[in-house]
């Protein structure tokens, strides 16, 4: 019996319901946590409830009101009244939005939060991580993960940041940060390699897991279905991206029989529902690139002037100079490296390694080798994970050894 | 209900206004909110402060006399320039006012919760 496993699936559900019930998010963590160390005691002997999910709200609750009646005094207006609200509450929400976890998530991800507080809550609440993960898996000390999370929860509390999903009329303002969370955690699992390799791929696995239930609690949300298909995309390469030894495996190079047909159908599937509903969004959009990627059985089969179309439509949504220096990869394909080149030589990129390393692909195109090698080395320079870096020193070596 | 500050931030050397007739809107945008904000039943006090230059610290030193010091605590550029105290039901409803009043006074304005009142 994998109770850490019931754990991760079904802590975030519950203490998503017993927030609203109680109106506190200590309180909420404690019980669950309480109700799961009961279930730990209980159920190797006695075997798995019916509905484990539901079993530990249950319990939780009831904990928590044991707790708050043993501890709180007459004079305890805080216990008092979260046990005032507890009896108040239907353990079943109730109206229009009937999942708890959605509430959760807004709350989390609330713009009076600072991104990193609101991925850090949103992998502790709603993804049943503990805070040693979190802290190990965006290497931060414990301590200092512990204290930003201590402080989010009580400026949560103390500004009363509201426990509820916007209306209409907020929602594109306040979807965008949950959109990013979702994201920021797909991505700090999926591009880098440093730290513990296998903390990393959980957070991937967890970004999707979230994106799911976003897909699934917003179906409407042509934004949150396309998020959904870019992360799914994006996993099924995960396999194919890194070598036996460790190193990084670029896209044209990766063995595409490693991909993941399943995610792939999935996501493609999630990208035909976004076209055909003709309302697109950034998310969109690079969901359709990694799609038109997804459909090459080889790397030279790449529908290269569709990904340069769609890259087009995005920097009119987005136009941000990342997106700029992707959109020349693709013109580099179509129009060659020179055109590319002339695209990306005015981008204030300087500080981000990616656009040395494309400008240096470029000029290695070019048979610029000298200039290839020196931008190589900057990308170097400016790369976080180690196998990136010896990715680029290998790339700047087999710069430097045909030039002269 | 929870009662919020919001506070006012001007940084000292520096004109919060491009023009007279900038500052004279200004004013009577704020004259506006501020009589929405009491019809709504949001308002609790409200005022602009002088220049930080016209503030005196009173404090306990080291050796337990009171003495009294020229200028702001903070010895920073931004200092508090006026404040609002508001009530509102959530975070959400006062950074919506919080919006509101920093387009109505041309400035910076920061969102605090007060603690509780002590119980009676």
């Amino acid at each position: 019996m994998d109770i850490a496993a019931i754990f991760r699936a079904e802590s975030g559900r519950s203490v998503a319901t017993l927030v609203r019930l109680f109106g506190d998010i200590d309180i909420a963590e404690e019980a669950v946590q309480d109700a799961f160390a009961v279930a730990v005691e209980r159920w190797p002997a006695a075997g798995l409830p019916p509905n484990p999910g539901a079993w530990i709200t249950t319990t939780a609750r009831n904990r928590a009101i044991d707790r708050l009646r043993r501890e709180s005094s007459r004079h305890d207006r805080h216990a008092q009244a979260a046990l005032v609200r507890a009896d108040r509450e239907p353990v079943e929400p109730v109206g229009p939005v009937s999942d708890d976890r959605l509430r959760l998530i807004f709350t989390c991800c609330h713009p009076a939060l600072a991104p990193t507080v609101q991925i850090a809550l949103t992998l502790r609440l709603l993804g049943g991580l503990q805070t040693p993960e979190i802290a190990r898996a965006f290497l931060v000390p414990e301590a200092t993960m512990a204290a930003r999370i201590t402080r989010a929860k009580k400026k949560i509390a103390a500004a009363k940041i509201p426990y509820r999903v916007p209306g209409d009329a907020e929602l594109p303002d306040r979807l965008r940060p949950v959109l990013a969370v979702v994201y920021l955690i797909f991505n700090e699992g999926y591009s880098t390699t440093s730290g513990d390799g296998l903390v990393r791929a959980d957070l991937c696995a967890e970004a999707v897991r979230l994106a799911r239930l976003l897909a699934e609690l917003m179906p409407d949300e042509p934004e949150v279905l396309g998020l959904l298909a870019l992360l799914l995309l994006s996993e099924s390469r995960r396999a194919a991206r890194t070598a036996p030894d460790g190193s990084l495996v670029l896209l044209p190079d990766q063995d595409r029989t490693r991909w993941d047909g399943d995610l792939i159908a999935e996501g493609q599937a999630l990208v035909r529902a976004c076209l055909r509903r003709n309302r697109p969004g950034p998310y969109q959009i690079q969901a359709a690139v990694n799609a038109v990627h997804s459909d090459a059985p080889t790397a030279a089969d790449t529908d290269w002037g569709q990904i340069l179309a769609l890259y087009d439509q995005l920097l009119v949504l987005a136009p941000t100079p990342v997106v700029a220096l992707n959109r020349a990869v693709a013109l580099a394909e179509v129009k060659g490296p020179a055109a590319a080149l002339a695209e990306i030589e005015g981008l204030d990129l300087d500080g981000y390694h990616l656009f040395h390393s494309t400008r240096a692909d470029l000029l290695a195109r070019l048979g610029r080798h000298a200039e290839a090698a020196a931008a190589y080395h900057r990308a170097r320079s400016l790369a976080a994970n180690a196998a990136e870096r010896s990715f680029l020193d290998e790339r700047a070596a087999a710069a430097r050894a045909r030039t002269g | 209900m929870t009662q919020y500050l919001m506070s006012v931030w001007m940084v000292e050397g520096t004109e919060p206004y491009a023009s007279p007739e900038e500052m004279e809107q200004a004013f009577k945008d704020v004259e506006v909110f501020n009589d929405e904000l009491k019809a709504a039943g949001k308002w609790v006090f409200a005022g602009g402060l002088h220049p930080a230059s016209t503030a005196t610290v009173v404090k306990v030193a080291d050796g337990g006399d009171v003495i009294t010091t020229d200028g702001p605590f903070a010895e920073t550029k931004e200092q508090l320039g006026g404040f609002w105290v508001i009530q509102a039901a959530d975070l959400d409803e006062a950074l919506a006012l919080a919006a509101r009043a920093t387009v109505a006074c041309k400035a910076p304005v920061e969102v605090r919760p007060f603690q509780d009142e002590p119980a009676a």
